[in-house]
């Protein structure tokens, strides 16, 4: 037996040893910058809420609209509005399909385009342009535009939500293609193939699941956006609900929303299991 | 010469796939196309092609008329774009402080009740989700009037969601080991969540926060276009009297915000993990 | 003292994990339970503190019947006793203090925990342990900066920092290297012995369970089918527990393991007192 150790038995005094401890602190070591940050969120919180202006009047005005609204929520109706429900719907889903359709067809040689180990350096620069700016770009922002140029209507929800998939899935594909295993595409360009041979053999096994994983996720992420996109005049269902918010039909806006949440829910599921299917 | 002889009799044919197969892939692929042309000949029924034609001219027209932005109107965005800024943060930290509880309701290891309420708490989220904060900001500048305090329950309740899903997802991934352990010293259910689950979330935690951040910073500044306050208003005044110097501005604004933030995101977020 | 009687785990599988394990351990003993993998060891070991329910049997420690707590009391009747875990199971994210500390969480009201200011002489107990297991200089690192055997010593700590009545220890060399396993179980007995703590020592490896347990129990398939000192473990009974294996070479390549270790910590003794 070791004769250093202090016996360890329940209840033994204290003996030498210190009886405080601090934690030390984790993410901010210096004591200045954990004071100044926290005084500087303190003062920026009382000025932001200081910001806040609320017209008490309108808002009891309004609690009795949220009343209503909720009311409307609770109890739908689906049927007075049907037939600009069902117009809105139909354009949303058409266009969210065919947006995505294009907008990966689009997006595959953007994509590939930008992953720097298969692409040369201009037309890498060029592709990462494209999708840098198709992301900056909000979809709200992208539609106003679009509807000036095209008019309103179905159309440039389409444009819009094209726009957006190619910057979505063009990223989140070069990334992927450049993530992929360079043994695999080694073994093949030793093989003496050509640079289509070796995006086929290669970089399409690879990076192929993912790609129909992305394509079904944007697909989801772009029937939300339909609902959006078409309150500055883009079509869908988002100009619906925005035509039965500006009447005060709230029962109409109930309708319209369960049936995004319910479409959303659906795809949300049988898009994630399509996913693990294909993969 | 092939290095392996054969007979030609003998040589087995290659297909990459079984011929059924194949032809449940050529079918799919076909059902695509024909599903495509569909949906386009009923998207673009109502669609006015006079317009579309026209659109490469209409849009050197716009460029014309927007080019070159209208410097001067900066002073004019300083404080839409701190409101814009302010709604962003404090939509977040809204988002945050509801989302939190939903998701240890929502998962499936922390919930106290897997019966009733983490089904409510799966639908508060995906209800958050499914709706669009631009939505949301309809909806609440119809009941509460146009306003900041409008924008920041949007962003807020469209947080929720967000930041409930990774956030229950990352609780229910913690190590099971870690929680044993505690759980053997004789804790209770709050010492456990708080020395076994929470260490161990929190790096996700402040993640995924951060990113959100980053995402309600560009949801912010097009709120105003429906009247919930912040630079989107300016964009919507000046879409009105179709001030396109004006617009261009506050778009080259909005991205210059957005480019910023999510440098900081990135940062902050490496910082981090 | 713990008396386990006819103790029954039926998963709601239907697997059948233990039948009818019946024991006792008498203080200050140091119990090896072997067993090939998938042999209820594991199982055992958390029916004692109910980390996994019996569904039939009983289990006392110390006249206190485990088996028929309800929660709060199985909260208290947990901190008596110690765990140590397989792959450390420390919560990686938290400093190696915390870790330690955690192990008062069964005495201490939850405000003192979430804002960790336990007592003072929890925190001197602490420290003295990490002396004790040799880490006194890395309380303030995040546990998962640490090595394996570190990590392991920590849990050690933990567990001691419980003042456990009894000691379970769950295959704590699963993941370690030979020579830091029989670092690890020798500080293990060492600190039962100090203290008179009885242990269970679940253990795959059968050597390294009769180097340093004071009595060996064999697993299979959910029953008891050796319970006798070390030495009784004869070619016959490991047979019976683990079916055909070369025994005598596994035994010799530890022997030599042994003595290689022997041999270098003689070697730094003499540079030692060379210096």
């Amino acid at each position: 037996m070791t004769d250093t150790a202090a016996p360890v038995s329940p209840g033994v005094s204290p003996g030498p040893y210190p009886t405080r401890w601090k934690r030390p602190p984790q993410m901010i070591k210096s004591r200045f910058w954990r004071y100044a940050l926290a005084i500087g969120a303190l003062v920026w919180l009382v000025l932001a809420l200081g910001t806040i202006e609320v017209n008490w009047q309108r808002v009891m005005v309004g609690m009795e609209r949220g009343q209503r609204f909720i009311a409307g929520f609770l109890q739908p109706d689906f049927t007075t509005r049907w037939r600009d429900i069902s117009t809105g719907l139909i354009e949303s889903l058409t266009m969210t399909l065919t947006s995505t359709v294009v907008g990966v067809l689009i997006s595959i040689p953007i994509g590939i385009g930008a992953a720097r180990n298969v692409a040369p350096g201009w037309i890498y620069a060029i592709c990462r342009g494209i999708i840098a700016v198709s992301r900056a770009l909000q979809e709200i922002i992208v539609a106003i535009f679009f509807v000036a140029l095209f008019g309103f209507g179905a159309f440039a929800g389409f444009l819009t939500l094209t726009f957006a998939t190619i910057g979505f899935i063009g990223k989140l594909l070069a990334e992927d293609i450049e993530d992929i295993d360079e043994s695999q595409a080694e073994a093949i360009r030793a093989t003496g193939a050509s640079w289509f041979q070796l995006i086929n053999y290669a970089i399409q096994p690879q990076v192929m699941p993912r790609l129909i994983g992305l394509s079904l996720y944007r697909l989801d992420i772009n029937f939300r956006e339909s609902a959006v996109i078409g309150i500055v005049g883009a079509g869908g269902i988002g100009a619906t609900l925005n035509t039965a918010l500006n009447r005060y039909e709230y029962d109409s806006a109930g309708a319209v929303l369960l049936i995004i949440i319910a479409i959303v829910m659906i795809s949300e599921y049988s898009s994630g299991y399509l996913r693990r299917w294909v993969q | 010469m092939s290095v392996i002889d054969i007979p030609a009799a003998e040589r087995p044919v290659w297909h990459h796939r079984t011929p059924l197969g194949r032809l449940a892939i050529y079918a799919g692929w076909l059902g695509l196309v024909a599903l495509f042309v569909w949906c386009w000949n009923i998207m673009t029924e109502r669609t006015m092609w006079v317009f579309v034609y026209d659109a490469p001219h209409a849009a050197a027209d716009l460029a014309s008329r927007a080019w070159p932005p209208r410097w001067s109107y900066m002073d004019r965005l300083w404080q839409p774009l701190w409101d814009t800024i302010n709604i962003a943060t404090l939509g977040t930290l809204l988002g945050i402080v509801l989302a939190v509880p939903l998701a240890f309701l929502a998962a499936s290891n922390t919930t106290p009740s897997r019966m009733i309420l983490r089904p409510v708490a799966l639908f508060c989220i995906v209800a958050s989700r499914s709706i669009n904060s631009l939505i949301w900001a309809l909806l609440l500048v119809s009941i509460l009037g146009p306003g900041i305090l409008a924008g920041i329950l949007a962003i807020g309740f469209r947080s929720v969601g967000f930041i409930g899903k990774l956030l229950y997802e990352a609780i229910e991934e913690t190590d099971i080991a870690q929680i044993e352990a505690i759980t053997a010293t004789g804790a209770t259910k709050a010492q456990i969540l708080n020395y076994g689950i929470v260490p161990q979330v929190l790096p996700s935690f402040y993640g995924i926060s951060v990113f959100r951040w980053d995402i309600n910073i560009r949801e912010s500044a097009i709120l105003g276009l429906v009247g919930a306050g912040g630079i989107g208003a300016q964009l919507q005044a000046s879409l009105n009297v179709l001030a396109w110097p004006q617009v261009t501005l506050i778009i080259l604004v909005i991205l210059a915000t957005v480019v910023v933030s999510e440098w900081v995101s990135a940062r902050v977020r490496h910082a981090i993990i | 003292m713990l008396t386990v009687d006819k103790l029954t785990k039926v998963y709601k599988t239907g697997d059948k994990a233990l039948t009818d394990v019946s024991f006792t351990v008498p203080k200050g003993q140091v119990v090896g339970l072997i067993g090939p993998s998938g042999a209820g060891k594991s199982t055992l070991i958390r029916c004692v503190n109910r980390l996994v329910e019996p569904t039939e049997g009983t289990v006392r420690l110390n006249d206190l019947d485990i088996t028929r707590l309800r929660a709060g009391e199985l909260r208290r009747a947990r901190r008596r006793i110690g765990m140590i875990f397989q792959e450390y199971a420390l919560v990686e994210r938290l400093t190696v203090m915390e870790n330690v500390l955690s192990g008062r969480l069964g005495y201490v009201p939850f405000w003192r925990s979430f804002t960790r200011r336990f007592p003072g002489e929890d925190i001197a107990k602490a420290f003295r342990l990490l002396d004790r297991v040799g880490l006194s200089a890395h309380a303030d690192k995040r546990a998962d900066a640490l090595s394996g055997g570190q990590r392991q010593r920590v849990g050690i700590a933990r567990a001691l920092e419980q003042d456990p009545e009894l000691l379970l220890v769950d295959e704590p060399t699963a993941s370690l290297d030979p020579k830091t396993s029989r670092q690890i179980m020798r500080l293990i007995v060492e600190i039962c012995r100090e203290s008179g703590l009885p242990a269970i020592i679940n253990i795959h490896d059968v050597v390294l369970a009769q180097q340093f347990a004071d009595r060996i129990i064999g697993l299979q398939a959910g029953r008891v089918v050796f319970d006798g000192p070390a030495t009784g473990l004869t070619e016959a009974v490991l047979t019976q527990i683990y079916g055909e294996e070369d025994w005598t070479a596994m035994r010799q390549a530890a022997a030599e393991d042994e003595a290689a270790e022997a041999e270098q910590r003689d070697e730094a003794k003499k540079m030692m007192r060379a210096l």
